[in-house]
């Protein structure tokens, strides 16, 4: 049992990681990761020994996550392509890319940016995705082409890749 | 494009190492004949790669201590949201307020239902009838005219009529090897349906409540489990349908003693 406690813990800072590139800002992801550790306590008798405790903890995650953003209507920022343009436009700087590359990123759909994200951050397999996020795994493949194609559409300037709202 | 002949799953796979170590060599030879192919791969792979940059730091953020806080049952956790106050408590403030029972009896519930400290976080789960338990002790206990609603001359109709509501036999505890007698009980709505509180009281006043609920069976037998907060000390536990929570304003090791009792009794029957 202590060393299933052990497991949890050591879990938080890859949720952490998980949980700034999936919402943003700081704040809003320390509150979801501990929402995340809360349910994770209490549920820690219905994991299974032996299962994936990562693909279990972020699927947690990912059901909190939804809830959030179906209880609370999307804040629909005013952040699109001409946002990034103007991004890249007023900061000419070494850090400029990944400025680019946070801003693609919340372009995205927040389906797609899930997958995305498991698997670059996580290095999850697509089966831990799948299991994950509640999905088959042909949905998970779809969506990580579609994010990428729209996320290299987005930081190359291509015609073709509509315009966003921000679902954060 | 059209003309693909690996498919996009491949192709994805293979950037991201998942592909079959068969499989390589044509993903291998297929992009060497697009050169387009190979530049929108390489594209993927340094956005992947911008990804890590710029979030594997956060990794290496020490971590706030809130986070690694067990909230339940063992440490006391965020205060309680105001939904999450049971129902009862509010159909019950608002029956006695009707009923004005006593000023001094509405002025301890008002008082309560503004500055119910922290408990637990969340109801519904095995832990949310323990939270229900500590208000009902806080309520009830206080009470000086009418802290059961039917007492100990009448505990055969008490246990009886307790039966019945609750759909299952229950009986109350006898405690007296530890110094407290019956004072009665009481029904009480809960989120599984009617719950029984039992209280005792020992000759310095000291009172004890037994919360009983039953529709626990979607949660796993618990051994039990220790809560305190302020000066109420509960152990709880889960035995079949049954949810029992012990309260008292007593030391753990005290209370840990008469809990053993009311559990060996209770296995009897």
């Amino acid at each position: 049992m202590h060393d299933t406690h052990e497991r949890l813990l050591a879990c938080i800072p890859r949720l952490r990681r998980y949980a700034r590139a999936l919402v943003g800002r700081r704040e809003d992801a320390d509150d979801l990761v501990q929402d995340t550790m809360e349910r994770a306590w209490d549920r820690l008798a219905s994991w299974q020994a032996g299962t994936d405790m990562r693909a279990w903890l972020f699927g947690i995650m990912h059901n909190l996550h939804v809830d959030r953003l179906r209880r609370q209507p999307p804040a629909c920022d005013a952040l699109d392509e001409d946002t990034l343009m103007n991004a890249a436009v007023n900061n000419p700087s070494a850090g400029l890319e990944m400025r680019d590359m946070e801003t693609a990123l919340m372009l995205l759909p927040v389906d797609q940016r899930e997958v995305l994200l498991l698997v670059a951050l996580e290095n999850m397999r697509y089966e831990q995705v799948a299991e994950a996020l509640h999905i088959p795994v042909g949905t998970v493949m779809s969506r990580l082409s579609r994010a990428r194609a729209r996320l290299h559409a987005l930081l190359e300037g291509q015609p073709g890749a509509p315009a966003l709202k921000v679902v954060k | 494009m059209s003309t693909q002949r690996i498919p996009e799953t491949d192709l994805h796979a293979w950037l991201d190492g998942q592909l079959p170590v068969e499989d390589q060599a044509e993903v291998a030879a297929y992009l060497a004949g697009h050169p387009e192919e190979q530049a929108r791969l390489d594209a993927y792979r340094q956005h992947k790669q911008q990804i890590q940059t710029l979030f594997d730091p956060v990794i290496h953020e020490p971590v706030p201590e809130h986070l690694r806080r067990r909230p339940a049952p063992d440490v006391v956790a965020a205060p309680v949201s105001r939904d999450a106050r049971p129902r009862w408590f509010l159909q019950l403030a608002a029956g006695l307020a009707i009923a004005v029972v006593s000023g001094s009896l509405g002025w301890f519930l008002h008082g309560q239902a503004l500055t119910q400290p922290a408990l637990l976080s969340d109801a519904g789960d095995a832990s949310g009838f323990v939270h229900q338990a500590v208000l009902a002790h806080a309520v009830f206990t206080p009470e000086v005219k009418h802290p059961v609603e039917v007492s100990a001359d009448q505990e055969a109709q008490l246990v009886k009529w307790l039966s019945k509501r609750i759909g299952s036999p229950i009986h109350a505890p006898r405690l007296s090897a530890h110094g407290f007698d019956l004072m009665g009980g009481r029904l009480l709505p809960g989120e599984t349906g009617p719950v029984a509180q039992f209280m005792y009281q020992d000759s310095s006043g000291q009172r004890l409540t037994l919360y009983v609920t039953k529709g626990q069976s979607a949660n796993r037998d618990t051994g039990f489990r220790f809560l305190k907060e302020g000066k109420v000390s509960v152990f709880y536990w889960i035995d079949g349908p049954f949810g029992y929570a012990l309260s008292g304003n007593l030391d753990r090791a005290d209370l840990s003693r008469i809990c053993n009792t009311v559990y060996e009794q209770l296995s009897q029957t």
